[in-house]
């Protein structure tokens, strides 16, 4: 008899599991952590929307809904693109509403990948693309990006890796782990190189409400010359802070929507309802309690590059998401090194950069979804940490 | 600038100027000018802590009361006068004026009941321009300038680590 686990496919089997839940297990192990590690939020969902799920589940919506989603919430979100970003989006066919950005990702890929197609990569980035692209039958094509362009994306590092098999482009900004945002003119550079190929742009703009400096996120969707190429990921869980509501979606040309929501219809059949209603809440009256909490985070992204520069840990300012990505080269451990001593030295966890892509050795991934307070007591251990290590 | 300062006070006001100058990335003597201005300018009108009485005062004696009072403006002077006499009480903690069916409401703190109406009949009653009035007295207190009084302390719910 065959082994079970010899029974899984072999092309799941070679995947491995993600950098970040084997540092979640060893994190979990130890008592009393100071976690600079969490990738979400540690704002409550505004009252106003959790207050539209309790009143949703007390009429007993709790029903399926059409494959795309309610149709008032489409069009919600098709106002808010049209709000923040000048798009159009037609709510009757060009709007999706997945089960947060995620399944974006894995559809988006699914419904454009031939077996050996490539789809290119900028890493350091968020730990699933590689995974779900590999799933779809694509093959993944990293294009590291580097500090010196502070993690932006350049049109030369594109033309460097497109070939004839060249299917996508991820572009993932404001970008988890990095911070690095894509201003216009960077958006614009690398439109040039890409506007009279055959590829389908997959941007992945959850973090969009969290820039700062005075920019505000422009999607590469606005460039005339990108919109029928682009389909744009978004969700809740940032912006509104609703990242257990599992609820996000996708724009873009019809025929992709359709595509994927022919993949979303029969795996999925529909997103959570309970969330569907309360986020139409979110878009039609949370404005106010997305600024302040970007507002906030701002603060906090200020306290964190503040401490990390007194400390002597090269940083540079990242103007997006919630994440600083300073360099530890300076201590002589590699990143991993570094997050597991920091970890039973100094009971702080942070991420290493390298479960974020290879190229992230010898950079660390610190969140700011923390209180002030907490950022500045972890910033204090991780101070004298790194004085130790100096020293030896 | 200002009005970024006076939220990150009004949220906490023992933040430092030099921690609040690195939050908005100003510098901390720019910070320090903008507060000594909005002092002098009474935006900033003082620094208080907000305090759960009931936690002190477990067996009674603290009261909060909330008076509505009709009153007869003066010619001239309008409310500010009457309003005047009252607020200058040290037991009046807040007066406001109204729109609606009543012209002032005047917020006052004391030991007991007793202490209260004694002050009410004896006191503002008895103003000339006082018409009328009707007290309120608090029962209990959940929120107070935007934070809940009796929050319960939550735990960071969130896994230590994730993507």
């Amino acid at each position: 008899m065959t082994e079970i686990k010899d029974l899984i496919a072999t092309h799941i089997q070679n995947i491995p599991y993600s950098g970040i839940r084997k540092f979640f297990d060893v994190a979990n192990e130890i008592e009393g952590v100071i976690s600079l590690g969490v990738g979400e939020p540690d704002f409550e969902t505004p009252w106003a929307i959790r207050e539209r799920g309790i009143y949703t589940l007390e009429k007993c919506r709790t029903v399926y809904t059409s494959n795309a989603g309610l149709l008032e919430l489409r069009e919600e979100i098709s106002r808010y693109l049209k709000r923040k970003n000048n798009l159009d989006y037609n709510p009757k066919g060009q709007v999706l509403v997945t089960v947060g950005a995620s399944e974006g990702i894995d559809l988006a890929l699914r419904a454009v990948i031939n077996p050996g197609d490539e789809v290119l990569i900028p890493e350091p980035s968020y730990v699933s693309y590689k995974p779900c692209i590999i799933m779809a039958g694509g093959i993944p094509i990293v294009i590291t990006t580097k500090v010196e362009n502070e993690f932006r994306l350049t049109a030369e590092e594109i033309l460097e890796k497109l070939t004839d098999k060249t299917k996508a482009l991820i572009l993932p900004y404001p970008n988890n782990p990095t911070g690095a945002i894509m201003e216009k003119k960077d958006l614009e550079k690398i439109a040039d190189v890409l506007k009279d190929r055959d590829i389908v742009i997959i941007s992945d703009e959850i973090y969009s409400e969290l820039t700062y400096g005075g920019i505000k996120h422009t999607s590469i969707a606005e460039i005339d010359s990108m919109y029928n190429k682009t389909i744009v990921l978004n969700g809740f869980s940032k912006s509104y802070a609703m990242t257990g509501w599992r609820l996000g979606y996708a724009a873009g040309p019809k025929e992709l929507i359709a595509a994927m929501t022919k993949i979303h219809q029969y795996i999925i059949m529909c997103a959570p309802t309970i969330s569907q209603y309360s986020a139409i809440e979110a878009l039609r009256c949370c404005d106010d309690d997305v600024s302040k909490m970007r507002k906030e985070y701002d603060a906090r992204r200020r306290v964190m590059l503040n401490g990390f520069r007194k400390m002597g840990l090269e940083c540079f300012e990242a103007l997006g998401a919630f994440y600083l990505f300073p360099c530890i080269k300076s201590t002589g451990l590699s990143s991993d090194e570094f997050c597991e001593r920091l970890l039973y030295e100094a009971k702080v966890a942070v991420v290493p950069g390298t479960a974020l892509g290879e190229c992230g050795e010898g950079f660390i991934r610190c969140s700011y979804a923390y209180s002030i307070e907490a950022i500045q007591k972890a910033l204090q251990k991780i101070e004298a940490f790194i004085k130790k290590y100096r020293k030896e | 600038m200002k009005k970024d300062i006076i939220e990150i006070l009004e949220k906490d006001s023992r933040k430092t100027a030099a921690e609040i100058a690195v939050m908005l990335g100003k510098s901390e003597q720019e910070v320090a000018v903008a507060i000594a201005e909005m002092e002098a300018d009474n935006i900033i009108c003082g620094y208080t802590t907000l305090i759960n009485w009931e936690k002190i005062y477990k067996d009674g004696g603290f009261v909060t009361a909330l008076i509505e009072v009709k009153v007869t403006p003066q010619r001239d002077l309008g409310f500010d006068k009457i309003a005047e006499r009252i607020y200058n009480f040290d037991k009046v903690k807040s007066v406001y004026l109204m729109s609606g069916a009543y012209d002032l409401t005047v917020i006052m703190e004391g030991k007991n009941l007793l202490e209260i109406s004694k002050f009410i009949s004896a006191k503002l009653s008895t103003l000339d321009s006082v018409l009328s009035t009707a007290t309120h007295f608090v029962l209990k207190k959940y929120k107070e300038h935007g934070i809940i009084l009796n929050a319960e302390n939550k735990n960071d719910e969130r896994m230590i680590v994730s993507p």
